[in-house]
């Protein structure tokens, strides 16, 4: 392997992947926003409002 | 039993999909925005999502549409860079003996969006072309050449051509042919 020729660059192709596997699984394993969680809260606590409305209508 | 809802799977998504939106925006406020613009967009439009297919995928999709098409209302030929792509983690050590990571992300962030997009989705985020071209909107050919003209470039910024490697392949060969056992120069 050592000082062998490659072909087409993989050499160069297999140190950047590797490269960009790293970088992305670090971003990945940042800590997640509280405000995301808090978006999931607050559109789910939206949707149980509206459809109890919506179940008030129905029985109007 | 009530069918399961796919919305509940949205938060398994989320920091892919942030990871996704960093690299793309290269901007730590703007990812996240684009990220809570994406689960509210999917989640009110999850009628739209066909389960059983690739939930990841689509999320990625809508959050790349939202990208795009903010920074043409904005009319940005240059990107808000903070450097938080850059700076996010910490240095580590030589990789391969060859490159700091540091300069790794330096270089990637200069590349153009579809390239660092490509690169990503199927370098990184284990998305294969046809996905990749997919959640893009373009060819599998289309995906292929970015990812490859962005590899090259890479390569190119960091000095990772095989160019290095015939040049010490020469001196070694220079050293056998002069009967020397150094290497000189």
């Amino acid at each position: 392997m050592a000082g062998g020729k490659n072909k087409d660059g993989t050499r160069a192709a297999r140190i950047i992947d590797e490269n960009l596997k790293l970088v992305y699984s670090d971003l990945v394993q940042e800590d997640l926003p509280d405000r995301f969680k808090d978006l999931l809260a607050l559109l789910k606590a939206q949707d149980a409002e509206t459809s109890h409305d919506e179940d008030k209508k129905g029985r109007k | 039993m009530s069918e399961p809802d796919p919305r509940d799977g949205l938060v398994d998504h989320l920091p892919a999909l942030r990871a996704f939106a960093l690299s793309l925006t290269r901007n730590g406020a703007t990812a996240d925005d684009m990220v809570q613009d994406t689960v509210v967009k999917a989640w009110t439009n999850i009628d739209k999502f066909k389960p059983g297919t690739n939930m990841r995928a689509w999320l990625f999709t809508i959050l790349r549409n939202t990208y795009y098409s903010s920074r043409r209302k904005l009319n940005r030929e240059v990107a808000d860079v903070d450097g938080v792509f850059a700076g996010s983690v910490s240095v580590k050590p030589d990789h391969d003996g060859r490159m700091q990571l540091a300069d790794f992300k330096k270089a990637f962030e200069t590349l153009p969006d579809e390239q660092r997009e490509a690169l990503v989705l199927v370098g990184a985020a284990g998305f294969t072309y046809e996905e990749a071209a997919e959640t893009c909107g373009v060819a599998i050919g289309t995906i292929k050449s970015r990812a490859n003209r962005g590899r090259a470039r890479l390569a190119e910024l960091l000095e990772l051509e095989d160019g290095g490697v015939t040049e010490l392949t020469d001196n070694a060969t220079m050293a056998v042919v002069a009967g020397s056992p150094e290497v000189n120069r």
